[in-house]
């Protein structure tokens, strides 16, 4: 497995059990980012959903884009929320916007020194964090400064 | 045809509360907790009990219509609702929803109603403990995205961003809210004054809130009773006329991981222009206003999106002087609210919003004739309400 960012015992990733967002998961344990695109206007959509809400076709695909992006938010955590981080202290969660996939946004850590400078508008790169050994096994899409 | 329009057709004659608590130290469970608020806002009113035929709450109540009519012995239950949402979202909605069954005809006689008893059932300020989790959640909460703080956090940053505020704006109101909490004997926090140097000693949460831009987690109870305004007439108070009350959001706020076009937002973009429109008045007209922190930084958006000052006037306009009680410009949380009497999803913050109408306030504003309450930014569905004295119909 690879270095995990977020010390071990936070709820895992399952897929929805109505398969929504399935080959979002699988595709993270392959290393690549499937995010849905409307078959009908050629748009991406995200979070998963089941109908386009520009053109209202329900032919969503999943298709590769690249884990590139720009922070559009971010936050600096301190205060531990879930008894596994107890010990984790600070910690930066990025919401990252995707430009060559309509700017959808997807969530994420930004890895690195926890308290590095957090600059909106930042390029960042997909880091694939993944737990093969995990039950069940799964993976992650953290980001770094490009 | 009539108007379409909820303004002047219901009042509220009645308010009240249990004693506010720290989360887990009721020692009363949920629902007794719930039994003494409707009972005691039948008596703050002056009717039997007999006499209330509806209840209208928000955010999963757990304390069932059904059950609560049986257990007061209310002659009949005709109005039992229950408006979506989480959080704070719903406590104008559902003064709205009351105020809707009224005026058509469906009710006489409603209690809106909130009761969190968080020793019994478990904190909202944490996370999942569980090995998996699946659906939008599985997006987050792995991340350690998974309290409320964590899911407005970014909102704030990026509104911040965009306006270059600074930290100060949200001192003031937590300074505020603390402030008149000093006043209020029913508060949590009464006793327990706050400072700047403590407010920017205080550790963080999670950027950009601090601990005290963070509301309490409290237990108890909290009701209001609702009549048409005909019959308000009849009691022993001014009736405290409902001016408008809407709820909603706009476009796609609840587009899910983070997505709302608009993010940066306190969901009142569409709803605050309907509650004006309602309600017939302008922010100049507002003598007081009750605005939901769930986070300071929510308050922040909610008065921005309400018109009472520009993005890029923040700085200037949120200072503590402007925001107290009796004399400020927008006297704002005159009872402590949230942050400082007691975290009852807000239901207590339309509660003083009618106190100051009566002039009951622990921290009165002289000659309210028009009163305002945000209920639950950055959630989806929000609500909003305005409240009249018989001077404003």
């Amino acid at each position: 497995m690879t270095d995990s960012y977020l010390l071990p015992g936070l709820p895992k990733p399952v897929a929805s059990p109505d398969g929504l967002d399935t080959p979002f998961w699988d595709g993270l344990r392959e290393g690549r980012l499937l995010l849905q695109r409307c078959g009908s206007c050629r748009r991406f959509q995200w979070g998963p959903e089941w109908v386009c809400h520009r053109c209202r076709s329900l032919e969503l695909a999943y298709e590769e884009t690249p884990a590139e992006g720009l922070v559009y938010s971010h936050q600096r955590v301190w205060h531990p929320v879930h008894p596994a981080l107890k010990d984790q202290g600070p910690y930066i969660i990025v919401l990252v916007e995707l430009p060559a996939a309509d700017r959808v946004r997807i969530i994420g850590n930004l890895v690195g020194d926890p308290q590095q400078e957090l600059v909106i508008g930042t390029p960042v790169s997909g880091v694939f964090e993944h737990h093969p050994d995990d039950d069940p096994p799964y993976s992650l899409l953290q980001w770094t400064a490009a | 045809m009539t108007e379409r329009t909820l303004r002047g057709r219901a009042a509220v004659v009645g308010v009240a509360e249990t004693q506010y608590y720290r989360w887990g130290r009721s020692p009363d469970p949920e629902f007794k907790l719930a039994i003494e608020a409707v009972l005691k806002v039948c008596d703050d009113a002056g009717i039997s009990p007999t006499e209330v035929d509806g209840f209208s709450s928000y955010s999963n109540d757990r304390s069932d219509a059904s059950r609560l009519a049986a257990a007061i012995g209310a002659d009949e239950l005709r109005f039992a609702s229950m408006q979506w949402g989480g959080g704070g979202g719903g406590g104008s909605g559902a003064l709205a929803n009351a105020a809707a069954a009224i005026a058509t005809g469906q009710a006489e006689c409603v209690v809106v109603l909130r009761a969190l008893a968080q020793g019994q059932f478990g904190r909202f300020g944490q996370g999942p403990q569980r090995n998996t989790i699946s659906g939008h959640a599985a997006h987050t909460v792995p991340y350690g995205l998974m309290s409320a703080a964590q899911q407005f956090a970014m909102k704030v940053n990026r509104f911040m961003h965009e306006h270059g505020v600074g930290h100060d704006a949200q001192r003031a109101i937590s300074l505020a809210s603390y402030h008149h909490a000093q006043a209020n004997p029913r508060a949590v926090m009464h006793g327990r004054p706050l400072d700047a140097a403590m407010y920017d000693e205080s550790r963080w949460i999670t950027e950009p809130f601090r601990l005290f831009d963070c509301c309490q987690e409290n237990d108890g109870a909290a009701a209001m009773l609702v009549v048409s305004a005909g019959r308000a007439k009849d009691f022993a108070r001014p009736p405290c006329y409902v001016l408008g009350a809407v709820s909603g959001s706009h476009h796609r706020a609840g587009a899910p991981v983070h997505n709302a076009p608009q993010y940066a937002s306190s969901s009142f973009p569409t709803v605050a222009p309907r509650l004006y429109d309602m309600a017939g008045i302008e922010p100049s007209d507002v003598d007081v206003l009750q605005s939901y922190e769930n986070f300071t930084g929510g308050v922040m958006m909610s008065i921005v999106e309400f018109g009472f000052c520009a993005p890029d006037e923040v700085n200037d306009y949120f200072t503590v002087e402007n925001f107290l009680a009796p004399d400020g410009r927008l006297p704002l949380n005159t009872s402590g609210g949230n942050l400082a009497e007691c975290y009852m999803h807000g239901l207590e913050l339309n509660i003083e919003a009618v106190r100051q109408i009566w002039g009951e306030s622990t921290s009165q504003v002289p000659d309210v004739d028009v009163s305002m309450v945000h209920s639950g930014p950055m959630v989806t569905p929000v609500s909003a309400c305005v409240f009249g004295s018989e001077a404003t119909l």
